[in-house]
């Protein structure tokens, strides 16, 4: 493994269905999250995803490459844009993990999330055990 | 409505006892999308050294969030919940949350801030077993949209 390295990557399609199961499963039912007309009313473009979902998607990307959840150490992101969610056809998101460090046993993960072109995380980062 | 700067420091109590359930656990991995064998099959779980399923990383999120509703819904502090975006969120794991945990919340206002029309509200929250061992660590930024003075 090397700085650079390009250790996953995957599109994941984000449509309304997810965002429902997601408020039942996690217990956030904030309405911007499954209603158009409250997120416009807020002055959002439509329904946008939880926040959490998005990084859930990275923490899924994380663990399906380490195996064990365990080696997940520290895992941050900051929201820089929401992912819109249209009703139809749904939302695309493009993420990658890129080995940004290397320290011993601890490798610095840099994370990427893209909806539409736009970076929808910033400085998310995650520390892992590699061995 | 401007969020109140007093509240930084403010601790809330601790969440009721949570035992996170097996069932929990795939229904959340489920809602995410995640149908590694890990977070569904406790054999495979097993082989990797649990005692039961693990909880997919984000999970603690909806553990932390109780406790957050608490300051979010504070009246004293002064947040409108629809303009309320995250903004951040932040964990550092002692290990991963295991169907059979029970666990409580402890949480605290970090800091209260203001940038350009937006306010920043900022908790910690520890996620910690009923016998006091720290499983994860948890900071959480939200967003007030376009609410500054």
């Amino acid at each position: 493994m090397n700085i650079g390295d390009v250790v996953a990557s995957k599109t994941v399609t984000i449509e309304r269905i997810n965002l429902v199961m997601y408020a039942g499963a996690s217990g956030d039912f904030n309405p911007i999250h499954w209603n158009e007309a409250v997120a416009k009313q807020v002055g959002l473009p439509d329904v946008i995803a939880h926040g959490m979902y998005t990084q859930a998607q990275l923490g899924r990307l994380l663990t399906d490459w380490l195996g064990d959840p365990a080696r997940l150490l520290s895992f941050s992101v900051r929201f820089s844009a929401p992912v819109v969610v249209p009703l139809e056809g749904g939302a695309k998101v493009e993420l990658q993990a890129t080995i940004g460090a290397i320290d011993g046993d601890v490798a610095t993960v840099v994370l990427t999330a893209t909806s539409g072109g736009v970076p929808v995380v910033k400085d998310a980062v995650a520390t892992v055990r590699t061995a | 409505m401007a969020l109140n700067p007093d509240f930084i420091g403010k601790r809330y109590p601790d969440t009721d006892p949570y035992l996170i359930g097996r069932e929990k656990v795939r229904e959340f991995a489920t809602a995410i999308g995640d149908f590694s064998p890990v977070f569904h099959d406790v054999v495979a779980a097993a082989a990797l050294g649990y005692s039961d399923l693990p909880a997919p990383p984000t999970f603690a999120f909806s553990l932390t969030m109780k406790a957050m509703a608490a300051a979010m819904f504070d009246p004293e502090l002064g947040l409108n919940y629809a303009l309320v975006v995250h903004g951040e969120q932040g964990f550092e794991y002692e290990r991963p949350l295991v169907a059979g945990d029970e666990v409580v919340v402890k949480s605290y206002i970090a800091d209260v801030d203001t940038r350009g029309r937006n306010e920043f509200l900022t908790t910690a929250a520890d996620v910690v077993t009923l016998g006091g061992d720290l499983v994860v660590k948890t900071r959480s930024i939200i967003v007030s949209r376009g609410t500054a003075a």
